[in-house]
């Protein structure tokens, strides 16, 4: 039986990935793809540590993980279409519209 | 050996993130993606979540990928796929992958398609408490609050996405 730290560092790893993906990426496409594989760590991670503790809460917490993530994908989408009909241009650099 | 699975989707895993960081081209981030999610939904299998596989290849492998490919599509016009194929004698790689599988399949089949009858009872996921009873119990107010959150985001993708009617 694997051990379920390796879980856990496998699921950091991913996370580490994800955040790399939002920091070095201007295609707010590829941001939102990396925000997916972030909170897939983390569900990864819940999952292991139900498994270790042999409850099945960590599956329960990632399930709900799973419909925000739909929820924010789906809305996300929709946002950064409305935003392309606007201005032509796919950069989160150019994006200043909201600036305070 | 035990550990072969694991560490077969760990570098899958980790390897289709990186793919999806690092490619230029959207889609086949998109694509690569959809990998990550089918991984990591194996790696839910080696875990014994079952269900939570499942809901991870539906949900995540299709629907939200199938959403990012459309988006993509949308956004960024590509070319057609028209004109002579750059990759034409890769084409005749496909019909030895796919009997590949069909055979595969088959196999499959063949040595455990016919053991239902002596199935054994459906034991618990892990643990004390199943899954779907938690669900209903302690996480039913969330349970409840989902639904609300999905349908907030329905209402809300419609009416960010419309069309002024001039």
């Amino acid at each position: 039986m694997v051990p379920e730290s390796y879980y856990v560092a496998l699921s950091a790893g991913l996370f580490a990935i994800g955040v790399l993906g939002v920091l070095i990426r201007r295609d707010p496409l590829v941001i939102f793809m990396s925000i997916e594989l972030m909170l897939n760590a983390a569900n990864l991670a819940l999952v292991a540590f139900g498994h270790r503790h042999g409850v099945a809460d960590g599956q329960a917490l990632a399930l709900f993980v799973m419909a925000v993530a739909a929820a924010e994908v789906a809305v996300g989408l929709a946002i950064i279409v409305a935003i392309f009909q606007l201005r032509r241009r796919l950069s989160v650099d150019e994006l200043s519209v909201m600036r305070g | 050996m035990a550990y072969a699975p694991f560490l077969l989707f760990a570098f899958l895993v980790v390897g289709s993130a990186l793919g999806v960081i690092l490619l230029r081209n959207p889609i086949h981030a998109a694509l690569f993606l959809t990998v990550n999610l089918a991984g990591v939904a194996a790696l839910y299998l080696t875990l014994q979540a079952q269900f939570l596989a499942l809901v991870q290849v539906i949900v995540y492998a299709g629907a939200i990928a199938v959403l990012f490919v459309f988006a993509i599509m949308v956004l960024i016009p590509g070319k057609e796929e028209t004109g002579p194929d750059p990759l034409r004698a890769q084409r005749w790689l496909a019909v030895p992958f796919a009997g590949l599988l069909l055979l595969e399949t088959l196999l499959i089949l063949r040595s455990s398609g016919m053991q239902t009858a002596t199935r054994p009872a459906a034991s618990a996921a892990v643990g004390n408490e199943p899954l779907y009873r938690l669900l209903l119990t302690d996480f039913l107010f969330p349970f409840e609050v989902t639904s609300v959150l999905l349908l907030t985001a329905l209402v809300g993708v419609m009416a960010l996405t419309r069309r002024k009617v001039s």
